[in-house]
């Protein structure tokens, strides 16, 4: 694996909204490249003809019904909301970046 | 001058009729009409620590549709997190599936204008939940709606086989009438829970490369997916003339001004950082369950269009015509299990009764008269009880009160006279009453038989049977002679 570099971590803090300092990215380039380490053990393993595990746990078909239940009452909705405008949550104008 | 060629691939997403959401139990309501956020809970709220829950009718009607589209249907079904901020998006993630989706490697058959039939390859029917609404306010700021978050939504993709504008139109039409027919879309273009997106780019004539494709939202019509597509193929094309370069880019479509205008310049890859959603375990699909689904797939129209030709000798027109939308089919068929004669009714159907829906603009779902009613109409006329002035205008009337056709005949004394001593009679009063006109067919005229005819109809207020009628008056103007 290629070595994460801080072009990289601006990347992804880019990509979560984040704003972060010179300090914090050098900071963060050592915490994800330690990450990555540990990860990076897997590797080692011969993993031909094994399928691909998404999941951790062994269960599958978990469905319900399709049966109505109760919404929120509106109040309960809008209850956390900065601002609010005809029951609907009121935000600053979107732009498409 | 370079040749081009337009390669159109089409992204269609379509709302599923569930009841309830697809992770939730909230209803599915009418995201144009319903109050705003009163059919919302913590999880299409997105709120933290929710674990959504698979709605197993939205993966059944999702089935349905792969299989009507002769997909394969995957067997390991993987949900994945598409990742993108977005105010419509509470979660800032869109549940869908990314690398392993429910239906791949489907066709659909689209009858071009030439007559000809064209097979377009579809990619992919994958599963995936609506985002909700916004509503951007004239003065600044937008309001949120969640009723439609949640909501099942299928993605269908084709593989890029499209070449004009009337190809797309000619393939959205035929997906959103199968959707229909499988009764899990309602097809509403302008509600927006049927949303067509093209992907346009041009190339040389002959090559096998791609150019820079755009992509075309705002389409909500039909028409404006035909259009729309035009315009964007003779836009590139004017651009490549020229010696530029398309810019890969979203572009809408402006439906009063009828041209496309740049919406987002794609500069950089979108990168959504897909990962398999770890609050839902994967979905196995059996072969047990793909074959229940199958079997309970309902008469698809091309199916039906060819039954109606084979089996009740019906016009390849015709039979489209009934075969069109569903209930109109399964009227018709009612009709014809009742004892109507298939080709008559399809007659009546198409003429006398869509033109009464239309100007009352009653769906077929929604009028009085039913279909054994029409059966004993064109039963009637068959017996030769009424001709088919008086069926047209019993009808009309059917159509107004509900009642049968055998009511309103006797109420009204409508039953045809063939009563050949009668009808003898009224011809003669006719002829009698009308000497030079007598006269002047015999001298000649013969065009005025049509004449005499209209008089003795006159005469029975309509209802002389007409073949009869025409029959005694040439042998009794032949004894005038």
């Amino acid at each position: 694996m290629s070595e994460l570099t801080l072009k990289d971590v601006e990347r992804i803090a880019h990509l979560a909204r984040l704003q972060l300092t010179d300090e914090e990215k050098a900071a963060y380039l050592g915490q994800l490249t330690a990450v990555l380490d540990y990860a990076a053990v897997l590797n080692e393993l011969d993993l031909e003809g094994v399928p691909p595990s998404p999941h951790a746990v062994a269960q599958q078909n978990i469905m319900r019904d399709d049966v109505i239940e109760p919404s929120l009452p509106i109040e309960d909705t809008l209850h956390n909301a900065p601002q609010q405008a005809d029951n609907q949550f009121l935000i600053q104008s979107v732009l498409d970046e | 001058m370079t040749e081009y060629e337009p390669v159109i691939g089409l992204e269609i997403h379509a709302e599923l009729m569930t009841n309830s959401k697809m992770f939730c139990g909230c209803k599915v309501v009418d995201s144009v009409e319903a109050e705003p956020n009163t059919a919302v809970c913590p999880v299409c709220l997105g709120m933290p620590g929710m674990l959504p829950v698979i709605n197993r009718k939205a993966i059944e009607y999702a089935m349905r549709v792969a299989l009507a589209l002769n997909c394969t249907i995957q067997h390991h079904n993987i949900f994945a997190r598409k990742n993108y901020f977005y105010p419509d998006l509470p979660k800032a993630y869109q549940i869908t599936q990314y690398e392993l989706p429910l239906g791949r490697q489907g066709w659909l058959d689209i009858d071009l204008e030439s007559g000809e039939s064209k097979r377009i390859r579809i990619r992919r029917v994958h599963m995936e939940e609506d985002t909700g609404k916004l509503t951007h306010l004239d003065g600044g700021g937008s309001l949120v709606d969640y009723n439609r978050s949640g909501v099942p939504l299928l993605e269908i993709v084709s593989e890029p086989d499209i070449r004009s504008g009337e190809e797309a139109r000619a393939y959205a039409m035929k997906i959103r009438q199968i959707l229909r027919y499988l009764g899990v879309n309602a097809g509403d273009l302008e509600k927006g829970v049927f949303r067509v997106e093209p992907n346009i780019s041009l190339r040389p004539v002959g090559s096998g490369e791609f150019g820079n494709r755009t992509e075309l939202k705002n389409l909500n019509s039909f028409k404006s997916l035909a259009d729309g597509t035009a315009f964007e193929i003779a836009r590139q094309t004017a651009v490549l003339n020229s010696g530029g370069q398309v810019i890969q880019e979203t572009r809408g479509w402006h439906d009063t001004k009828r041209i496309t205008f740049s919406q987002r310049v794609k500069e950089e890859a979108e990168d959504y950082r897909y990962f398999a959603e770890p609050d839902l375990p994967p979905l196995y699909i059996d072969d047990a369950w793909i074959e229940r689904v199958r079997a309970d797939l309902p008469e698809l129209p091309e199916a039906k269009i060819g039954r109606y030709q084979a089996e009740y000798g019906l016009s390849a027109y015709d039979a489209g015509v009934l075969a069109e939308e569903k209930e109109v089919a399964g009227w018709f068929e009612t009709a014809v299990a009742a004892g109507g004669a298939p080709k008559s009714l399809a007659n009546w159907i198409s003429n006398n009764l869509f033109q009464l829906m239309n100007e009352s603009k009653q769906a077929i779902t929604d009028i009085k008269v039913k279909p054994e009613m029409l059966a004993e109409l064109v039963g009637m006329v068959k017996k030769q009880t009424i001709n088919n002035n008086t069926a047209a205008a019993v009808l009309a009337e059917m159509f107004v009160s509900g009642e049968t056709a055998s009511s309103i005949v006797a109420a009204k004394g409508l039953a045809q006279i063939s009563d050949e001593a009668a009808l003898v009679d009224i011809i003669e009063q006719v002829l009698d009453a009308n000497p030079d006109s007598v006269a002047a067919y015999l001298g000649g005229k013969e065009k005025l038989r049509g004449w005499f005819v209209g008089q003795v109809m006159k005469a029975t207020r309509g209802k002389a049977n007409p073949g009869l009628v025409n029959k005694l008056l040439v042998e009794a103007l032949e004894e005038q002679e």
